[in-house]
Parts: C-alpha cells; structure tokens; sequence
C-alpha cells in the first residue's frame, strides 16, 4: 500500500460563468497535516466542496482516489462513509440539543429508532477526553464558548471513525489558547495516524504544524512546499498565494481628488447578541472628493460590521462614535437618515439583503428613492419606467424587459441592479461591499468601469474587498482592517499585496 | 401592466386569430386561471341547481351574503403580502360588533356616531396587535392567536352571553338594504326582456355603466402608456374583445341586480373600497413597499424601507376592517352575538391564498382576493342550494383551498 492516503487528479469544477477549479491536484500522505492556502475565492472551499461530496460526482471533472480505491460520491454521507469529515468554517451545531446529542446526530446509537441515551452519554464521554474537553455530555451547546464548540465538532468527527479531517479556518473565530489547544490535537491525531487538511489564513499557524502546505491561487494548484525538506518562511507562502498579472483588469482612471468629504471618527460597535465582543475597535478614517479608499482584511475582520454600522446603525449595538459630512455632523442613527444624509450602502449579499428577487427590476431599482418617482405618494409609473430603462440602458443590464424579475438575472446583472438603486438614490458617499463577489471577468471590468465613473463625478466611494488585487487596481488609499481595528493604512502606489498581508500578520504576531 | 400579453411582431400582424387567443390565455394563466376555475364553479352550480344560483334573488343573497367577508379579505392581503398573518379578525369582528350593540342598542348612540367608534376601537385594536408585531417581534401567529382569545373573551364580557337587537334602521340598512330603498317601489322602469310586470332598477343600470366606462378608460391609458415605453401590448381587435367582455359581464351583471331590488347598499361600501385597495396595492409608494418587505424584508430595510412602522400600519388598516367587516355582519343579522364572526379568518385567509397570495409574503392581488372570496361564497351558496350537507360542505371547501393553492405553487415553479 502506497503512503498516499488521498490523491485528487485534474478536478475541473465549472460554475454558470466561472471556472472555479481548473485541473486541481492534491495528494495527501498518511498521517500528515496537510495545510491548504490561498486567497479568498482562490478555490480551497470549492475543492473541499468536491472532495466532500457536497459537489456531486458528475457535477465536476478528474478523479479523487482513498486508500487506493477511486470515489465517487453523491453526498456528504458518502465520503463520511470512508471517513472524510469536513468541520465548516460556521459551525453545524444544534444550539440547543446537548452535546452528546449533537455528537450522534444523524447516527444514533438507537435499535429500531429507540436512542440507547446511557450507551450514548458514556461513548460521548470517552470522546470529549479524547479531545480534551471537559465537559458534562448534557451541556447545551448554546453554554459552551466557539472554542469549546469547535472541540465538539472535532469529537463529533472522531465519532464517525474519521480518517481524514478537514478543518476550515478552524481557528479563525478562536482565541490564542484555544487556537493552540487546536492545533496540538492535530499533532495528536497525526501520531494516532489521522491525517488532516488545515485550510487557514494564519500562516503563522500554518507553517507550525503543516508537513507540506499547497498553494491555491485562481482556480489551480500553484505548488506544493515540503516543510520538512526546506524552511519554509510567511513570506515564501504569501508570495506563492498572490504574485499575479495586474495589468489590464481595471479600467484605467484619472483620478481628481478634492476636500475630505466624509468622515468616521472613533467608531465603536459591539456584537448585537454577544454584548461583550467588541466588533469594531476605535476606528476612524476619512474618504475625499473624488477619491475610491479601500478597506482590505480578512473575512471576519470586521468590515462589513463597520460600513453596516455607519449605515444607519444596520448591524451592532451600543455602537458609539462621530460621522462627519463636509465637516458638519451627521445622524445616521437610522437607515432612512443615513440615505438622506447621501450615504448608500451596497451590500455583499446581494440575494439576501440586496434585491427583492420575487420583483422585477424596474421595482428593484426605484425602491430606495420612491418619493423621487411619486407625487403626493402615487407613483408616476411612466416616469419610473422612463427612468429605470435609462439605468437598464446606462449600465447595460442585459434583461428582456425592465420588468423581468431579478431572481433570474446573471449575478453580474443583479449586481449593476443593485448598483442602479443606489445611483439612483444620488448619494455622495457609495460603501461597496465585496462588489464582484462572484460576477465573472467580463462583468467586474464593467462595474469597474461604473465605479470610476461615481469617483470621477465627485463622489467619495469605499471599496471593500477581500481580493487584494481589486483594492490595489482600484483604489487611491488602501486602509487595512484586522480584528476590528485598522492596522495600516497606505497610499496604493506603496502598496504590495505582501505589504497589505504583513500589516495584518504583524498585528497577529503582536497579540500573541 | 401584468395582464398584458407579451406578443412579438408576427402576432401582431396576425391580429386576431384562435392562436393569439389561445397564446393570450396561456400567457396569463397565472392570473386568469382563478376566474377561469370560478367560471367553471358557476356553471356547475348553475346546472345543478337548475338554474336557482344566477338567478336575482339569489345573486343579492350572494353578494350579502359575502359582503364582509371580502372587506375583511382586503386587509388580510396586505397583512400575509407583508409577511404575517392575522388569525384575530373574527373575535375583532365580533367585538366590534358588541360595542355597536352596547352603544346603538343599549344606550341610543348616534348612529354615525358609534360607527366612528367602532372604526376607532377597531383601529385601535389593531395597533395594539401590530404594537407587538412590529417593534416586539412577537411572531403575528402568537399575537393574534392571543388576539382571537382576548377579544371573543371580551365580546362574552360586553354581552353577558346574551343577544343585543334589533339596531336602528339606518344601520341595519347598510348591509340589508338596497339603494332603490327597503320596499324596492320606487326608480324602477319596466323590463324591455321580462315579462309584463318585471321591472328594472333605473339607477342600478346607470351607476353600472359609468362604472364600466372608468374601467375601459383606465384600460385604454394603461395601454397607451405601456406603448409609449415600447412594452408589448396586446393587439388591438383583442383589446376590444377584451374589454367588450368585461362591460358585458359588469352589465349583465348589473342587469341581474337591477331585476330584483336594485343595487344593495353594502356593495356602495364594497366596490369603492376594493377600488381603494386595487389603487393602494398597485399605484401607491405605500404599497409599494409593502409587497417589497414581504419579498424581501432585509433588502427592503436597508433600502431605507421603514419596515417596522409598515407593518404597524398594515394591522392597523386590517383592525379597521375587521371593525367595518364586523359592523356590516352585525347589521345584517340585525343583532350583536357572542359567536358572531366565528371562523371568518380562516374564510379570509382561504379567500387570499386561493387568489394567489404567496404564504412567505411579497405575493397577491386584490383582484385575486376578491375572486378567491367568490369562489368560497359561490361554493357555500351552491352547495347549500343543491342540498349538500354543511360537513361535506367543509370537507369540499378544504379541498378547494389545497387544490388552488397546489394549482399555484405548481404553475410558479414552471414559470
């Protein structure tokens, strides 16, 4: 039998418009930590999508070989069947069944559909001192901290005789001990002879326990580095995870910046149900005339939490902190102040919290600024129409019809849709929240294209982004975001991608 | 804007032939195929009852017979369009109707008077419940739920388990009477149709055909408009058949009424009202952004949709219609009792999802309420005529709702 334990070979994944995964490999020995890096959106969750079944074969192209044998799986079951087991970044757990009910879920230690509790409880608890919590099997999980949670996952894992466990970002919602409690179980399991798949953005972490490590960037495997024959340095990772062509993704732009024009100063959030989690820490920043300021981070790092919060106080409680316009103060204390006070906010989620998919796109992109179209609150439908396909026109959204519905709009289209909405509003300062996530090449240039057309008319737009190259092609000023904090902030002509990841390192290895 | 075909040009030149009809009727399915299935329940009962379902008496009786549940039905679409449901409105109904009892019967109120109040108490009720809703997130199944306990218990309360009657004529007329008056003697001409003694109601005929005449010139702006941004339209010889058959059926439908006592009284409450909510749901930035925070709550609030504060104002207007909806039942029985309004929320949900309201909200028409509550009102009075047993009736009317409902989740999921 060969020491490899998993080999995926040439797996090509295609998305409607998007080549997710092109020829992908990944071979994976036994009992080794393997680490998975790359950008967000390079393709890691994707692959694991694949090799977890969740893609079902025949839904993607190239071979996934276990122990030898070729797999095709149809579901998640499946390949838990073999014992692959995936723990998603957001955790799968009941908040409120128990732990030891969780832990069996779906497989029950029941004869004929009556659940054996006593048999249950003392296999949950042999778990539990496996992974080294200690905790009742009764405990709800909505008692326990995420830290503890993650460990309920992972014996939840161990009670499906796992023989490789993938981890994504297991660590990126824990705190320092808890993080290395984590790890050190991955160093135990490997001497037991689990391997595991350690997808992280801390590469600090990453080069500790990783026996190779594989780089992802854009779809396809970039290069596989061998800890154990070279020392392998951060900045080696992150020059392989980045170091891409630029030129001719962006539209170019001329930029004309004029006076500061809006202005955030100490701004605090704090989680709406974790009262005691600061979400954003003492902010502030300033966005001129004319000027497209990017804010780069991490996922989770607190940025989408800080335009929501500016937003008319959408997310956050407690939240405290000036915003300022012209140098006058603003209240955007609630949404409907925000957008008179010329704020728009376009979200990351387009489906959820963007469009209304049951309406058209005529209903879509008057909704934010009706009293514009009506008079005396009846809506002028033929000037609505008139304005609408001239959006639909300006911003070439393909469509039958302005009154075809948006659910069955192309994301690029959906996103130009949106947009519409809030051009159409007039506002003075645009915040765009991961404004190409998931759109197509062809179609970001275009909304780019739109984007410097807002700069260029004297607007102050925010761009954020976890792709470092667009904040790089688009932005004048690049600010760096990291656990609710800003950690830098630099000129685009001085920034590199390894500039912005060091600012975010930095402050990690600071805290520990 | 929604009932007009999508033609290309080659149908267009074609002008009127069956395949265009045919494209016509397919293309709005959706929205026909209610009127269509209601048709279909006419004609059925039409045969089985040998003729007694169309004929004038029983025409009225229908429609009286309907009245307050339709009103009702109003304001229960706009509440599941927002995304909730209110299971409080036939214990609102009731309620109101005792405080007209207590105050017409008991006490001698005015009677313009005490409507007022009742149309205040109802208004006030529904703040209560959408107080709740909106700013306590208490789920509008739990809250009215509360609310058809509280108000049926209060409505025990006010009467003491007795009966308040007879009201005041002026009341009671508004959903007994008829326009030509109670003795239907004067306004009448003779019947140029009928026999030697039938008679027509002059002022029935009228109001009918001026009605018919907005409803053509609103059709005829609406086309122009749509042409003028280049939508497609339907061809012209099938806009005039179109609406020559919508004068038609508008007028022999007044015809009927004319035939027998006239125009009653509750339809000068009804017809203006569904005008009011057509024109609410469809032309208006309030109702606008209710179809749009039932779609889409989250999206519609960070569209700077005050979405809290609409659906206040949606229980608010459904308080205010069960209170009128509650009146126009009380007048018509002429009395105030404790099981007044019994089951009339589940008559006005059934009447919303069988016109096509969507149950996770952002879905529905008045146009298909008001045709969902006619299916409901022709199969009872059908089925009562025809000497069905009224547990049967109910197993029928069930099956009804599912089957329309299926019907359109069906159609959706094609589409």
């Amino acid at each position: 039998m060969s020491d490899l334990l998993l080999e995926m070979r040439g797996i090509t994944k295609t998305f409607p418009g998007v080549k997710a995964l092109n020829d992908v490999n990944l071979q994976v020995r036994r009992a080794e930590i393997h680490a998975l890096v790359g950008e967000n959106g390079a393709g890691k969750s994707t692959l694991m999508k694949v090799l977890s079944g969740v893609y079902p074969h025949g839904s993607y192209t190239g071979e996934i070989i276990f122990e030898g044998q070729e797999c095709r799986f149809n579901d998640i079951s499946a390949s838990e069947k073999l014992g692959i087991v995936i723990i998603h970044q957001e955790l799968a757990l009941i908040p409120f069944l128990s732990i030891a009910e969780n832990i069996f879920l779906g497989h029950e230690t029941a004869s004929r559909g009556v659940i054996n509790w006593n048999a249950a409880i003392a296999k949950t608890q042999a778990l539990l001192k496996k992974v080294g919590l200690n905790e009742s099997p009764n405990t709800l999980i909505t008692d326990i901290g995420v830290g503890k949670q993650q460990l309920v996952e992972i014996a939840k894992a161990l009670a499906k005789e796992v023989k490789l466990l993938i981890l994504d970002e297991p660590t990126a919602s824990l705190n320092e001990s808890d993080s290395q409690a984590l790890l050190e179980l991955l160093l135990q399991f490997k001497q037991q002879g689990i391997s595991s798949i350690l997808i992280s953005h801390k590469l600090n972490e990453v080069s500790k326990v990783a026996d190779r490590i594989t780089v992802i960037r854009d779809g396809a495997t970039i290069e596989t580095l061998d800890c154990h024959k070279e020392t392998i340095s951060e900045d080696r990772i992150i020059r392989g995870m980045v170091g891409r062509d630029l030129s001719h993704r962006f539209p170019p732009r001329e930029a004309t910046i004029g006076e500061t024009l809006f202005e955030v100063r100490n701004w605090n959030v704090y989680h709406p149900l974790h009262a005691e989690r600061k979400v954003v820490d003492n902010v502030s920043f300033s966005v001129r005339k004319g000027e497209i300021v990017g804010i780069a981070g991490l996922m989770g790092s607190g940025r989408t939490e800080l335009a929501m919060s500016i937003f008319g106080h959408a997310y956050g409680k407690h939240i405290s902190g000036h915003v300022y316009k012209n140098g006058q103060e603003i209240d955007v204390r609630t949404i409907q102040k925000a957008i008179r006070n010329g704020i728009a906010y376009v979200t990351e989620d387009r489906k959820n919290y963007g469009l209304v998919l049951i309406d058209g796109i005529k209903n879509n992109i008057s909704l934010a600024n009706l009293p514009a179209i009506a008079n005396k609150s009846v809506i002028n439908e033929p000037k609505e129409l008139r304005i609408t396909n001239q959006y639909r026109d300006d911003l070439g959204i393909r469509s039958s019809s302005v009154l075809q519905k948006t659910v069955n709009l192309s994301g690029g289209n959906q996103q130009k849709v949106v947009l519409s909405k809030w051009l159409f509003a007039n506002p003075d300062i645009l915040i765009l929240d991961e404004p190409t996530r998931g759109i197509d090449v062809g179609a970001k240039y275009e909304i780019y294209t739109i984007i410097n057309k807002l700069a260029q008319a004297g607007k102050a737009v925010i761009i954020i982004s976890s792709e470092l190259p667009e904040i790089l092609g688009m932005c004048d000023r690049i600010y760096v975001m990291n656990e609710g904090q800003l950690v830098g902030e630099m000129p685009a002509a001085d920034a590199s991608q390894e500039k912005i990841m060091k600012c975010i390192m930095q402050q990690e290895v600071n805290q520990q | 804007m929604s009932a007009e075909l999508q033609t290309n040009e080659s149908s267009k030149a074609a002008g009127f032939n069956l395949a265009t009809v045919f494209a016509f009727l397919k293309n709005n399915m959706r929205e026909y195929g209610m009127l269509v299935a209601l048709v279909v329940i006419v004609l059925y009962f039409q045969f089985e009852t040998s003729g007694v379902l169309l004929q004038p008496t029983n025409i009225t009786n229908v429609i009286l017979q309907n009245s307050y549940i339709v009103v009702m039905a109003l304001g229960m679409l706009l509440v599941i369009v927002a995304g909730h449901i209110d299971l409080s409105i036939g214990s609102v109904a009731a309620f109101v109707g005792a405080v007209a009892g207590y105050m017409m019967v008991k006490n001698d109120y005015p009677v313009i008077l005490s409507i007022a109040a009742c149309i205040a108490i109802g208004a006030a009720i529904g703040a209560f419940q959408g107080y709740w809703v909106a700013f306590r997130k208490i789920p509008a199944f739990i809250v009215t739920l509360a609310g058809m306990l509280i108000f049926r218990g209060l409505t025990l309360v006010l009467l003491g388990g007795s009966s308040l009657g007879p009201f005041p004529e002026s009341f009671s007329n508004i959903s007994r009477g008829f326009i030509s008056g109670n003795e239907a003697t004067t306004g009448f001409m003779s019947n140029p149709f009928g026999g030697a003694d039938a008679k027509l109601h002059v002022m029935t005929l009228i109001i009918g055909l001026a009605f018919a005449a907005i409803i053509v010139y609103l059709d005829i702006v609406g086309r122009k408009n749509s042409r003028a941004f280049n939508f497609p339209v339907i061809s012209t010889p099938l806009f005039i058949v179109k609406n020559a058959a919508v004068v038609a059926i508008i007028m022999a439908f007044c015809y009927i009424l004319a035939s027998y006592k006239g125009l009653p009284n509750v339809l000068l409450v009804l017809i203006p009202l569904i005008v009011l909510y057509i024109f609410v749901t469809k032309k208006t930035v309030i109702g606008r952004r209710i179809y749009a925070l039932g779609g889409n709550e989250k999206a519609a609030k960070l569209s700077g949709v005050p979405t809290d504060r609409l659906t206040f104002y949606t229980f608010v207007n459904m308080g205010v219609l069960a209170a009128i909806g509650g009146m126009i039942f009380t007048g018509r029985l002429n009395s105030a009792t404790p099981k007044a309004g019994d089951g009339f929320e589940l008559d006005a949900i059934a009447a919303v999802f069988i016109g096509g309201a969507s149950a996770s909200g952002g879905i529905g028409t008045i146009f298909g309420v008001v045709i969902g509550a006619l299916v409901m009102g022709v199969l009872n009075n059908g089925m009562s005529i025809a000497g069905v047993s009224v547990d049967w009736q109910q197993v029928v009317k069930g099956a009804v709702l599912l089957i329309a409902v299926y019907f359109d989740v069906s159609s959706k999921n094609k589409g």
